[in-house]
């Protein structure tokens, strides 16, 4: 029933049941996947004044890709322009090329309604919207026309708060309003909310940054749970949890793009100067 | 090298950790040093010292676990802070059975008294030698964050297996020469395999400094000279 | 080196502690001023509330009189058809006089017999017509009824007529004095509340007058307003804040909204003469005319509210909603909107309650005519409260002093009812996220 093949000494085929999948660990590196979201020579200015120049990067599907660096670098303008959040600011201007599934999404034909729908936001402060905690679920949802009935829309509701984690705290009160909940709670029915509509990308701003270590570490186990089905891109402060967390990291300073690569050799052996003294704290 | 920490006393944990590694370093060259010294002038009071100190060594190997799994679990080091912590502990577990083999040298040095002089002696101390100015120099290398100097020390292992090889056919020689050799003679290929052995843990020291600068291990196989295990002496 | 702190810690605190008493010295001053502006403003409200009060309550009853009425058929059906419209041209005062003659029959000169008749108001006989149209079977009957007395018989008894003065000097004469002391000694006199004043319309005779009518037009024209300024004014506070660019046009418009909030009332009163009467030629007096240009006055005021509570709405509230895919409408309407709505409704209150005490754009259009019959609808002449206290206030009856206070009184209490549910309700919706 249990294998053990050694192939060429360097591949091993690990088969636990017949049922489950395989997987297959080459040298330490997990198999080829698709990039979900490629940039190229992405630029942002605000009113005149660069804040992001020329970044290329891969974000690779259904992984984790953690964007850190100090203060003011760029990171969070860079997350914001993969779901165009930046169209809101005026005087904002973005260029270069955006591709999600091969698509641009900075183009004028693309809706950004629709777009939104399929790129997710969790925001660093949690804000529930002021309606029950079923409302919010059900808010995105309903102005998208994802359910054709109430109950349909109580099983997306239902699904939501369950991938979230967040099923069993509520269930006996959905008509309660959301800002009642704890801090950790309320980031939670964040992310059912924006789950909820079944996005593609999740994009994540610091969504910890206002929590406690526990319901840190809740948020963490989801974003684990959650990464099979969806690909996240996270903007964090704390190095510690861009390394628990992700599988890629990017390295963000002053606007530019400095170095990326997989979690585990940003943080064991970086290749520029720079990525080594932030991570290590010699400047930040 | 990179600049300092913008938390100081990260930089002194660090350095402490250094410090540690730098003792413990010097005690098992001095150790080796009077092992030697006490085998061949047959100094049975110098032996029993080198017994007793060799504690001092273990002590320090303590002392740098400690001073490790502290920096780990409240500084959360990562990239080269992190390599220099875990070349740290590798590097005291090497010298510790230094350590140990330089005490294992001074106890048979008591038994070894009543040895009639054999010629192996100049080639021990010649052995003994090179391996001391390994020590020392990985030990500098190791300070100095340097990688080419490591990486020389590694080379120079295969002048301490040539030695020892060509010590185990002397010994196998004197022991078929006169059976009454063999006490002695089986001793002394214990103390000729104790300094061999000293010599791979500088080399695995060396990896680790190298390992420690670079983030990779030597991807070249150490140099190996030791035939002892396909030597066999006929007798006439 | 810890015995240097030690004194450095000293003498920091002795400084602190030297400057400590001036502080708490400039506190309680402060409190002082504090206590003594609210003081004053408080007596000031008080005086004010006091003053009218204390001249307006008496109008809230009205003497009565009771009499022993004959409605004598000969007067009343002299055709003894039941006729209606026979019944409502019947001779009442005549009923009444008679009435009055039968309790004095001492009374025979006819300067003392109008004397006698001047006791109870020329609108009782309107009432008793009011009763015999309705239940015709008491013709030939006699009733003891209260009937209405007249103002000044009742400023008599509410004490607004001094007995002392000499008679030449005063309305009524001594043996009308007389003749009301018999009747109270007999128990025919009584003051009960004052119906009328809440159900009749204004009239000459301050004992019928009421303020229905005012009450009614009041209300008519705040509809108007109402409706037209408020969808008007949200729409266009959400327009500015949400869907416009940044930019010089935005400005001045912002700048002239505000400027309309402060230009002085009586310029939107000769607009609405100008181009709504003399152009469009709408009903003079009207509700619809008066709503109209109260509505011009109270649309800046929402316009501003309606901004100040949409801008107060926290914006992540509204990243959230574009986050999930939301249009800009849907962000305004599903989240701001409803967010908003309180401190948009406080602002409404705010400008109706200062549209509703309002008297000179609508002396201008016209409201100050003497209006009797209670308004229909919002384009029948009427009056507003404001305008009836002005009427009133310069009648030349002594009885329309108490009557123009009391309706003072009325209009504030509307005003500081709306007051108080516009601070209720912000209170109410302070918080909630």
């Amino acid at each position: 029933m249990f294998a053990l093949q050694d192939t060429k000494g360097e591949a091993l085929v690990t088969q636990a049941t017949q049922t489950e999948e395989t997987t297959i660990i080459q040298g330490g590196k997990e198999a080829p996947v698709n990039n979900k979201v490629v940039a190229k020579d992405v630029a942002v200015h605000y009113s005149g004044a660069q804040a992001l120049f020329d970044i290329d990067l891969d974000i690779p599907e259904r992984r984790v890709t953690a964007l850190i660096g100090p203060s003011g670098c760029g990171k969070s303008t860079f997350l914001r322009c993969i779901n165009r959040m930046n169209d809101t600011i005026e005087g904002c201007a973005v260029s270069g090329s955006l591709m999600m599934d091969g698509v641009d999404i900075n183009s004028s034909d693309i809706d950004v309604v629709e777009l939104r729908a399929r790129v997710g936001m969790v925001f660093q402060k949690p804000n529930p919207f002021p309606k029950s905690i079923y409302d919010n679920v059900a808010y995105g949802p309903r102005i998208h026309g994802l359910a054709s009935d109430s109950t349909e829309l109580d099983e997306i509701v239902h699904r939501s708060l369950e991938k979230a984690g967040l099923w069993n705290e509520v269930k006996d009160r959905l008509l309660e309003p959301g800002t009642g909940l704890s801090g950790g709670q309320q980031q939670r029915l964040c992310i059912a909310r924006a789950i909820a509509v079944s996005p593609e990308v999740i994009l994540m701003d610091e969504p910890c940054s206002a929590l406690d270590p526990i319901a840190t570490a809740k948020i963490e186990e989801l974003i684990d749970e959650i990464r099979e089905n969806f690909t996240i891109v996270i903007v964090t402060h704390s190095m510690q949890q861009a390394a628990r967390v992700s599988q890629h990291t990017a390295f963000f300073h002053l606007g530019k793009l400095v170095e990326k690569g997989t979690t585990e050799k940003i943080f064991t052996e970086p290749e520029d100067q720079r990525t080594q003294d932030y991570i290590t704290g010699r400047f930040g | 090298m990179a600049s300092e920490h913008i938390v100081k006393s990260f930089d002194d944990e660090l350095s402490q950790l250094d410090n540690l590694v730098a003792t413990m370093g010097g005690l098992a060259e001095s150790q080796l040093h009077a092992a030697l010294d006490a085998l061949i002038s047959r100094d049975v009071v110098t032996a029993e010292k080198i017994v007793a100190d060799d504690k001092q060594i273990d002590g320090l190997e303590e002392e740098i676990n400690i001073q490790a799994q502290n920096l780990l679990a409240l500084r959360h080091p990562v990239a080269d802070d992190l390599r220099l912590v875990i070349a740290g502990l590798k590097v005291s577990s090497d010298l510790e059975r230094i350590g140990d083999y330089s005490k294992n040298i001074a106890k048979r040095t008591q038994i070894l008294t009543g040895a009639p002089r054999l010629g192996t002696s100049n080639s021990i101390k010649r052995m003994g030698g090179i391996v001391e100015t390994m020590i020392c120099d990985v030990l500098d290398a190791y300070l100095a964050r340097d990688m080419d100097k490591a990486d020389d020390v590694r080379n120079r292992d295969e002048e301490v297996d040539a030695l020892h090889s060509s010590l185990f056919r002397e010994l196998l020689t004197y022991m078929m020469e006169d059976p009454r050799n063999i006490s002695y003679c089986t001793h002394l290929l214990f103390v000729a395999k104790n300094i061999e052995r000293m010599g791979d843990h500088v080399t695995n020291i060396a990896e680790n400094v190298i390992f420690m600068v670079s983030g990779h291990r030597p991807s070249e196989a150490r140099p190996k000279d030791d035939e002892t295990p396909f030597t066999l002496v006929d007798s006439e | 080196m810890s015995s240097s702190n030690e004194m450095m810690v000293n003498s920091t605190t002795q400084k602190i502690r030297a400057g400590l008493k001036k502080r708490y010295a400039a506190e309680r001053r402060f409190q002082f001023y504090g206590i003594a502006g609210i003081s004053i403003a408080i007596a000031a409200l008080v005086i004010l509330f006091v003053s009218i009060g204390s001249k307006g309550y008496t109008a809230f009853v009205q003497t009565h009189i009771k009499l022993e009425v004959f409605f004598d058929p000969s007067k009343v059906d002299p055709t003894g058809e039941r006729k209606t419209d026979v019944l409502s041209r019947a001779d009442y005062a005549g009923v009444v006089k008679a009435s009055l003659r039968a309790r004095f029959p001492e009374v025979k000169s006819r300067k003392d017999k109008r004397r006698l008749y001047g006791l109870i108001s020329s609108g009782a006989g309107f009432d008793l017509r009011d009763m015999v149209i309705e239940d015709p079977s008491i013709i030939g009957t006699k009733q003891a009824l209260w009937l209405v007395a007249s103002d000044d018989v009742d400023m008599l008894l509410k004490g607004h007529i001094s007995r002392d003065t000499e008679e030449d000097a005063r309305p009524i004469k001594n043996n009308q004095i007389a003749w009301t002391d018999q009747l109270i000694a007999d128990g025919a006199v009584e003051t009960p509340f004052n119906k009328r004043l809440f159900t009749a319309g204004d009239s000459r005779e301050p004992e019928l007058a009421g303020i229905w009518g005012a009450i009614v037009g009041s209300f008519y024209t705040m509809l108007v307003t109402l409706t037209l300024s408020f969808p008007l004014g949200v729409a266009a506070a959400i327009y500015l804040e949400e869907f416009a660019h940044k930019s010089k046009l935005a400005t001045l418009i912002e700048v002239n909204i505000n400027n309309l909030a402060a230009v002085p009332s009586i310029v939107f009163g000769l607009l609405g003469l100008a181009v709504f009467l003399n152009f469009f030629h709408m009903p003079r007096s009207a509700p619809i005319v008066g709503g109209v240009v109260l509505a011009l006055m109270t649309f800046p005021t929402i316009i501003i509210a309606g901004r100040a509570a949409m801008k107060s709405v926290p914006p992540s509230i509204r990243e959230a909603a574009a986050g999930l895919g939301a249009s800009r409408t849907q962000v305004v309407f599903h989240h701001v909107l409803p967010l908003a709505m309180p401190g948009i409704l406080t602002g409404t209150i705010i400008g109706m309650a200062r549209a509703l005490g309002e008297t000179a754009p609508l002396l201008m259009i016209g409201m100050v005519a003497f209006i009797v019959d209670v308004p229909d609808g919002v384009t029948d002449p009427a009056s507003v409260l404001p305008v009836q206290v002005y009427l009133w206030a310069d009648a030349p009856e002594r009885a329309f002093v108490e009557r123009t206070s009391a309706t003072t009184m009325v209009l504030l209490g509307f005003l500081v009812t709306m007051n108080a549910v516009a601070v209720m309700l912000r209170k109410k919706f302070e918080r909630r996220w």
